[in-house]
């Protein structure tokens, strides 16, 4: 016996077999959790389908060109068309990089405030009035901006580009003041305020009590105590809330339809009256347009979503590799 | 047969020895005397979470230079005693206190008193290693400068000595650009207190700082204590008797006897363990309970 070598076996192939409950909630959750996936899916698929013809015609000039032009004949036969995005792409990041260059510090002093100043009651308060924001409906933010925020800001409009008019864009050759991308990047700001502040509110109070207490013990101050702590541990979680915020911004419609000037031209001027945004040309020709038209409208619906995806895409990546850090 | 010789061999291996906490007391080093400030004094503290009263009435002294230890059961508001003496006791939502802390002879809670000045004066170890992990080690040290401005003309020097007193330069001093959570358990407790050290605190409180480690690193740290107790004054929060016998010049037992926690009875060390005034503190340090 001691004299035999010993025979090292192979690893045993572990099993279980769940019980016929555990099996059903699991087959109910895989299903939650899925159609999430085949919905989207199935959305990019629709919108490929449809928007493939225009595509096609188009080629790579359908995002590098700025045109939307259609003639048909008295049959309703199309005879000529120029489909192109350009100006809607630069308008739709314009409008959402304003948007979160505005509400990225409000959100997170607010999210400060609410967790580490604010007196329990008002916090309550606060807290309940930004999730109302939330859900409030964004064709009266596109209202509010037209009718109230517009005449106040083009005050402010005026003086940033008397002074910062020598950085191209704050600079205008035409002074039209009204229904700019500064102003629609306002108006979404706004809207976006809450996300990015519960983002970043959520990750501010999971900032581990030890190491708060060992700041304090320190006798750091609270202000210290936050910049030592608390934003380490938050900093990609805010990042990630300024990206769902920048994606919610690009795919908002009726408000930057309400405030916004569509030109189809490429302008980087922020204070100029002339933009757009994707959606907001979807919404603009949908009414009215021809079943050819209909086709490069949802075409523009898939580079508008394939947007989206990207900045995600980036979003994750950035979460990725700073996260690590103050963890 | 079997019998008789297995018990005289238990016998053998387990001598009877009733004072031997006190025999380990007894080896006692007289108070250091190149202690900063002149110590602190509690006079009736009284400390309640919302309602309940967790801690009633304690007055205590402690001498620069001296280590007093706390002991007693769970829940008998030893750590809320130390967290109300450099004020971490009101962090905590619905915490409320009286009584006076006089640190030098002022009173830590008199109004118009910088809070952060004070932390700075009476430094804290916690229970659990609480290193910044987005510092490295060096950075960790001097942290406490940091949060606080202070300005250090050398800072390496500084760095150097709280690592050394603290009893761990030998390991660190060739990755001090690590971050701290590399360090193991025992390691970053002892990076704790050469943080806490490095803002030059007169008090140090420890709050059960070797709960968590294993008995090797223990060792290193009551090493530590009784170093730094040359120049400071500590007060240690601890479940392990032995370790308030090796490392205090006097012990507090604290009870807490269904009401607020009280303190049952306090005296040099190697009298609390010998001969304990107080028949629930003799009940308590020879183990008959708690």
């Amino acid at each position: 016996m001691s004299t035999q070598e010993l025979q090292i076996p192979l690893p045993r192939e572990i099993t279980t077999e769940p019980r016929r409950s555990d099996k059903i909630f699991r087959g109910v959750v895989t299903i939650g959790g899925l159609s999430s996936l085949v919905l989207l899916g199935l959305i990019a698929l629709f919108l490929g389908y449809r928007g493939f013809e225009v595509l096609r015609q188009e080629g790579i000039g359908f995002i590098t060109h700025s045109d939307w032009s259609i003639s048909t004949d008295d049959a309703g036969n199309v005879i000529d068309s120029h489909f192109g995005l350009a100006a809607m792409l630069v308008g739709t990041i314009l409008c959402s990089l304003i948007a979160v260059v505005i509400a990225l510090p409000i959100s997170v002093f607010s999210a400060l405030f609410l967790n580490f100043y604010a007196p329990e009651w008002l916090k309550k308060f606060l807290i309940t009035v930004i999730d109302m924001m939330a859900a409030f409906p964004s064709i009266l933010f596109g209202i509010w901006g037209f009718l109230v925020l517009m005449p106040s800001i083009e005050y402010w409009a005026k003086l940033l580009h008397r002074y910062l008019g020598f950085i191209p864009i704050f600079d205008m050759q035409v002074p039209v003041f009204t229904r700019s991308p500064f102003v629609a990047g306002v108006v979404l700001s706004i809207m976006i305020i809450p996300i990015i502040t519960s983002v970043s509110r959520e990750i501010f109070s999971q900032a581990p009590l030890d190491r708060i207490q060992a700041a304090y013990a320190l006798g750091a101050t609270r202000w210290a105590m936050i910049k030592a702590v608390v934003i380490p541990h938050g900093r990609s979680g805010v990042i990630g809330g300024a990206m769902l915020g920048l994606g919610r911004a690009m795919g908002e419609t009726v408000a930057v339809f309400t405030v916004l000037n569509i030109v189809f031209q490429i302008n980087w001027e922020m204070l100029l009256g002339a933009g757009g945004n994707v959606a907001s040309l979807i919404i603009l020709k949908f009414g009215d347009a021809s079943p050819y038209e209909i086709k490069a409208l949802m075409a523009a619906g898939l580079v508008l979503f394939l947007l989206t995806l990207l900045v995600n895409g980036l979003a994750n990546l950035i979460v990725k590799t700073t996260g690590k850090s103050g963890r | 047969m079997t019998t008789a010789h297995e018990s005289e061999t238990t016998k053998m291996q387990v001598p009877v020895k009733p004072n031997s906490l006190a025999d380990v007391a007894q080896v006692l080093r007289t108070p250091g005397t190149k202690a900063i400030g002149t110590g602190l004094e509690t006079r009736g503290i009284h400390a309640w979470f919302g309602k309940h009263h967790a801690l009633s009435n304690i007055s205590l002294g402690f001498a620069a230079g001296t280590v007093t230890a706390l002991i007693g059961p769970s829940g008998c508001g030893k750590s809320t005693f130390i967290r109300t003496i450099n004020r971490m006791h009101e962090f905590i939502p619905g915490a409320a206190m009286a009584g006076e802390v006089l640190l030098d002879g002022k009173d830590v809670y008199a109004p118009g008193t910088d809070v952060t000045k004070i932390r700075l004066q009476i430094g804290m170890v916690f229970q659990k290693p609480n290193p910044f992990p987005s510092m490295t080690i060096g950075e960790n040290v001097l942290s406490g400068l940091k949060l606080a401005q202070l300005k250090v003309d050398n800072k390496d020097d500084l760095m150097q000595e709280c690592l050394e007193r603290a009893g761990l330069w030998s390991e660190v001093k060739d990755r001090l650009g690590a971050h701290g959570g590399s360090l193991s358990g025992g390691q970053q407790q002892r990076l704790c207190i050469a943080r806490a050290l490095a803002v030059r605190p007169q008090v140090l409180l420890m709050d059960e700082p070797c709960s968590a480690l294993d008995p090797g690193s223990t060792l290193r740290i009551e090493d530590t204590i009784r170093h730094l107790s040359e120049t400071m004054t500590i007060i240690i929060v601890t479940h392990n008797m032995q370790q308030a016998a090796r490392v205090s010049d006097y012990t507090a037992f604290f009870l807490s006897e269904g009401g607020p926690g009280q303190m049952i009875e306090v005296a040099p060390t190697s009298d609390i363990f010998s001969r304990p005034q107080d028949q629930r503190t003799e009940n308590y340090v020879t183990g008959r309970f708690g």
